[in-house]
């Protein structure tokens, strides 16, 4: 059932829609202030920790640790499992494992990330390693 | 400056249905807003406040018309199920500074019988709904990383929904009034790993609502007086992902806030009520409200600890939003409510506090999991 998910196509907005066209190519951006140093996710325009506007896009890893996870036993779609990974480049982002055994997650376990597509830009998932 | 003393809850109001097919929503805000005015002892065209939240159809021109009502001040904060709390310190500022002098403020909705409420998508729409993140599974992943942190178990969580029903069955319109076990608890079917079915609340139609005042008028009516003496409210989100810490909520900020106000600390509580979405959710707020040390709420809350004329902290004792009551899935209004019940001596008297003169009541709104409200009220009984 899972396998047939669709899911939502991204809206876009002028502020990520770098994001989106580079997930087009596979790539999972992440956006870094050059005035404190700090990357963070989503993707803002000014930095939400120092309130620069010098922020640039950067291609993350794409990998990462799971920080925690829920699986949701039913749904209409099915079992989906949610949570956050913590990415090798510092934030921690919302997120669904996918193409992995659901039920045998860890907090701490390696991921990374794989792309699913929608009638739009593809959207980034999580897989175990 | 500070509002401190400087309200009073004169009215109350608790909808009595939980299932309401045959009301409109309005209907339900208008039934809740006669029913705390009466309480009061005061009449509609007292009323020259209006605070209400998401669940009031349409908003402040709709319902300020529908409800008949000629208005000075007028506020719709909505912070989702903290919003009443959030609501009272605002009518306690709106008070203190002369902007009204006798505010109402409403909740009603039917979850169970009428269309789900949608909310306007914010900033991170694209980069969250695809992962379908509800109340469930939002508090699951909470719950999960708390049993990862401080070893807290499901035995000890489950502890929480038993002292809710232990409260739940004196309460004649509780939605679930079976005394349940630990084992009960953890046997139920697992909604979203490591919640199970009875860690969540009860979904239900109906509503709530306050009458707050000056304390010349409070003094002048003839319910026992109960005053707001301490407020705090807070916000927590992901914040760019940086340093993401789910074992604590909001409540963290606004607790202390509330309890500086007030000039009194956690140990002076002789009754509180606190948000019960999930049994997670009540464990969280107690560590950070500090009724216990961060990572030791499993300890606080087992063995009946929050059971009243049992435990040292008897909370909810209406049967809260667990076994009781959560209208439109919105539980700040009632956590208020049997707080002002506790305070006032009207609690059920298998529940009554004795000698209750000092009661929080707390909440959140939004999912704690990921982007959320806490506000933190103290109460006084004078």
């Amino acid at each position: 059932m899972s396998e047939v998910k669709k899911y939502p196509a991204p809206v876009t907005n002028p502020e990520t829609a770098a994001f989106w066209d580079a997930a087009k190519e596979g790539k999972f951006m992440i956006k870094r202030c050059t005035a404190c140093g700090e990357a963070h996710y989503f993707p803002r325009s000014i930095c939400p920790f120092c309130y620069s506007d010098k922020t640039v896009w950067e291609e993350a890893s794409g990998e990462g640790t799971i920080y925690t996870y829920s699986l949701m036993r039913k749904s209409p779609t099915g079992p989906y499992a949610i949570g956050y990974v913590t990415l090798k480049e510092g934030p921690s982002v919302q997120t669904n494992f996918v193409d992995c055994h659901l039920t045998t997650l860890k907090i701490g376990q390696k991921v990374k990330v794989v792309f699913k597509p929608t009638d739009g830009a593809p959207l980034p998932f999580f897989t175990t390693i | 400056m500070t509002i401190k003393g400087k309200s009073y809850i004169a009215g109350i109001y608790e909808h009595p249905t939980r299932h309401a097919p045959d009301k409109s929503t309005a209907q339900l805000h208008a039934e809740v807003a006669k029913g705390a005015i009466e309480d009061a002892g005061l009449t509609k065209d007292d009323i020259d406040g209006y605070f209400f939240s998401g669940d009031a159809p349409g908003g402040a021109w709709p319902m300020v018309d529908y409800l008949g009502l000629k208005v000075r001040h007028v506020d719709g904060t909505d912070t989702g199920g903290c919003s009443y709390i959030i609501h009272l310190g605002h009518a306690a500022e709106a008070i203190a500074t002369g902007k009204c002098s006798i505010a109402l403020i409403t909740l009603a909705g039917k979850p169970r019988t009428g269309p789900a409420q949608v909310r306007a998508p914010g900033a991170e729409a694209d980069f969250e709904t695809a992962y379908g993140a509800t109340t469930h599974n939002a508090y699951g992943m909470c719950a999960m990383r708390h049993m990862h942190d401080y070893g807290t178990t499901s035995e000890q969580l489950a502890w929480i929904k038993v002292a809710a029903s232990h409260h739940a069955q004196y309460n004649p319109h509780a939605m679930l009034k079976d005394v349940v076990t630990v084992e009960d608890v953890v046997n139920s079917p697992m909604i979203s790993d490591p919640l199970h079915r009875l860690d969540c609340c009860v979904v239900t139609d109906g509503g709530g609502a306050l009458i707050v005042t000056t304390p010349e008028i409070a003094k002048s009516l003839k319910k026992p007086q109960v005053r707001l003496i301490g407020h705090g409210e807070a916000m927590k989100g992901p914040r760019g992902g940086k340093d993401l810490d789910l074992t604590y909520s909001a409540g963290v900020w606004s607790g202390p806030r509330a309890f500086e106000e007030a000039g009194i600390t956690p140990k002076d509580i002789k009754y509180a009520s606190i948000y019960d979405s999930f049994t997670i959710t009540v464990l969280m707020q107690l560590e950070d409200l500090g009724f216990c040390k961060k990572g030791e709420g499993g300890k606080f809350v087992a063995d009946g600890n929050l059971i009243s004329g049992v435990g040292k902290l008897p909370f909810n004792t209406d049967g809260g939003g667990l076994c009781s009551n959560h209208p439109v899935n919105r539980g700040g209004m009632t956590k208020i409510i049997e707080a002002v019940r506790q305070l006032r001596g009207e609690a059920h008297p298998k529940v009554q506090v004795k000698n209750c003169d000092l009661a929080i009541a707390h909440g959140t709104g939004g999912l704690l999991g990921v982007r959320h409200a806490a506000s933190t009220a103290i109460l006084e009984r004078v």
